[in-house]
């Protein structure tokens, strides 16, 4: 283990942000936090960097306490959202500025922070940009060049706030496959914050589901695709139907509902709500199944169906155009998931409250 | 000055928000030309009437030399203890929250909304030998009125807002992540300070320096009660100019306004051009 943090929590003014954070990352590991905004791990991230504190709870590194270092005495590499690049200098001496404050007695000869600047340079695909300014850097190559100025003093965790969050699409694509080459190839234990779950899925060896302060689900990217682990997951990672049913002996039942594709489940008898993916349902013409089909929409490559129960109960699926070739407005439907999520209770489980801080946050001095 | 021809720059390249432009550009010209250029350019005129040589003779007067180094001498006091007060004061203002701060920060337009006699009257009583300050300063051998010190004192009172004024917007714009940035770095507060956030404001900072600093070369309304104006000793070159042109010598009031002109002329252009070369790769493209 080498970063351990224990029951951390953080509240600004009367908005508890973090209440209880658990979270263990291993040496070389590349972790993300992934949570919709306001869910504290921005938060979370400022507070293992050093730039903001918990009310309570513990960090550690290597045995030891985090909480009693300053940012700059626990040497951690920080790529801020916006890059926060230095307007004034250019590219070789923004990389190079961590090396030079260095106190006299530590800080390396002229040429050899040149000589780690040019390598850094040639590492990060940039070198022809060396006497650039910021502003006359692209999105991309900013990232690239705040990566290389967090680099370059060699930190024991590098943390990435949204590091992709202000680029375009195909710019996030291609950077997102180098930042998992570069982490792969220095090794170095490494945190980014993230609201879009295909990044974290793609580039996380672990991924920290965070919500409302707390940790809903850390795990391996397929385990938490696959069993999330709290309804707030579930509904995150696209379980967006949710159909009561009923438990018993380890079995889901519901009318309307072939329900024989999910596995045994050990929830007790009574009431539950199962979670499902819209493409993971396929509806099936059946005259006694209380589902009818209100609406159809194509897609191009799919279909988007409406259907609803005469209990109100109103469901999407998405199926291919041939799979639903047959189906047409007014069509009684069953529905046949080949994939769910059932968690016990009947009533649908309120959200969390998603938490105000972001206004908060962003309000902050 | 470039902020402006940066704007209108983009502006031209867009869309035009507001019609009309050649009225309000017709507008604004014939204002320039009238208000400000005509009486430059009719200074200038009158000065190149008087032929170099004796222009020569006139500035290189004991008289005039003696109260065109007064005047210097004294407003670069003030614009140096304006940059130091006004880089505090504009730090003070955007950094810190405290109970009163907006009204202080109002106080700093005081200088501006003062009528600038009244401002020369007050200083001089307070640092009179009897006034407030005055009754401590002269018995230790530190004489304000009628001394070179006056003359930057009150030169200074009518110049400070300019410093405030032109670094407080850029430090309130400045991007706080860069100082975290600096800190992860594991840069020093003083580092932080030298090395980010001096370099952001060094060209705005420059600018207010220099407008302060052409601002008290002509300061006279507030000078001249507190300077008693003793010919050679603390005669500033605004009013030698007023005494020429009392004794009816045009000649004389034009030569001293017109060194006053190109000293100020030639420095807001140094600063401009030094702004525009520190900025010129920093604008986001």
């Amino acid at each position: 283990m080498s970063l351990v943090i224990s029951h951390l929590a953080r509240r600004f003014g009367a908005t508890p942000v973090l209440r209880g954070i658990e979270l263990e990352v291993r040496q070389g590991e590349l972790i993300a936090l992934l949570g919709p905004s306001g869910s504290g791990k921005t938060t979370l991230l400022r507070i293992i960097a050093g730039l903001d504190w918990p009310d309570a709870g513990g960090l550690s590194f290597d045995g030891t306490d985090w909480l009693a270092k300053s940012a700059a005495e626990r040497r951690i590499g920080f790529v801020f959202q916006h890059y926060a690049l230095f307007p004034h200098m250019t590219v070789r001496d923004n990389i190079a500025f961590g090396l030079t404050v260095l106190p006299r007695a530590t800080r390396p000869g002229q040429a050899q922070i040149a000589a780690t600047v040019d390598r850094l340079l040639r590492f990060l695909q940039i070198d022809g940009l060396a006497d650039r300014y910021p502003a006359e850097l692209s999105g991309g190559q900013r990232q690239r060049v705040a990566l290389g100025r967090a680099m370059a003093i060699e930190p024991r965790v590098l943390l990435l706030d949204e590091p992709f969050g202000a680029l375009d699409a195909q710019v996030r694509r291609d950077l997102r496959r180098w930042l998992r080459g570069v982490h792969d190839s220095t090794g170095t234990t490494t945190i980014f914050v993230t609201h879009d779950q295909e990044e974290a899925f793609e580039l996380a060896d672990r991924v920290v589901v965070m919500n409302g302060g707390v940790v809903e689900q850390i795990g391996h990217p397929d385990e938490i695709y696959d069993h999330p682990a709290t309804p707030f997951v579930a509904r995150f990672l696209g379980l967006t139907v949710e159909l009561p049913i009923a438990m018993r002996a380890g079995r889901a039942e519901a009318s309307g509902l072939d329900l024989s594709a999910l596995p045994r489940r050990a929830i007790p008898d009574g009431p539950a709500t199962l979670f499902l993916r819209p493409a993971d349902i396929q509806p099936v013409p059946d005259p006694a199944a209380p589902f009818r089909v209100t609406e159809i929409a194509s897609t191009g490559a799919l279909l988007r169906i409406v259907a609803e129960s005469d209990t109100g109960c109103r469901i999407e699926a998405e199926v291919s155009r041939r799979e639903g070739r047959d189906l047409r407005v007014g069509h009684a439907v069953g529905l046949r998931p080949a994939a769910g999520q059932i968690f016990p209770g009947g009533a649908t489980p309120l959200a969390r409250p998603a938490s105000a801080p972001k206004a908060l946050k962003e309000a902050r001095p | 000055m470039s902020m402006a021809a940066i704007t209108a720059a983009q502006a031209g390249r867009q869309r035009r928000v507001l019609p009309g432009f050649g009225l309000t550009m017709g507008l604004t010209l014939t204002y320039v030309g009238i208000i400000v250029l005509l009486p430059v350019i009719a200074l200038v005129l009158k000065g190149a009437e008087i032929g170099p040589v004796r222009f020569w003779a006139i500035v290189t007067a004991p008289r005039t030399l003696a109260a065109l180094q007064l005047t210097i001498t004294a407003a670069a006091l003030a614009a140096a203890f304006n940059a130091a007060y006004g880089l505090l004061m504009a730090w003070v203002l955007v950094r810190y929250r405290f109970p009163g701060r907006r009204l202080l920060d109002a106080m700093m337009d005081i200088p501006f909304a003062l009528p600038t006699a009244v401002a020369g009257l007050s200083l001089t009583a307070l640092f009179s030998e009897n006034g407030w300050y005055g009754q401590f300063l002269a018995p230790a051998g530190f004489p304000v009125v009628y001394t070179i010190w006056g003359v930057a004192i009150a030169m200074s009172f009518t110049s400070i807002p300019f410093v405030v004024r032109t670094v407080q917007p850029i430090l309130e714009d400045m991007d706080r992540s860069q100082e975290e940035a600096a800190r992860t770095l594991g840069a020093t507060p003083l580092q932080i300070f030298v090395r980010v956030i001096f370099p952001a404001i060094l060209p705005s900072f420059l600018v207010g320096t220099t407008i302060a600093f052409a601002r008290s070369l002509g300061e006279f309304g507030a000078v001249i009660f507190i300077a008693g104006n003793l010919p050679m000793k603390t005669e500033i070159a605004s009013l030698l100019a007023v005494i020429r042109l009392e004794e009816y010598d045009y000649n004389g009031a034009a030569a001293i306004a017109l060194t006053l002109v190109a000293i100020a002329m030639v420095l807001l252009v140094l600063s401009n051009w030094l702004q525009s070369r520190l900025t010129r790769r920093r604008v986001p493209a």
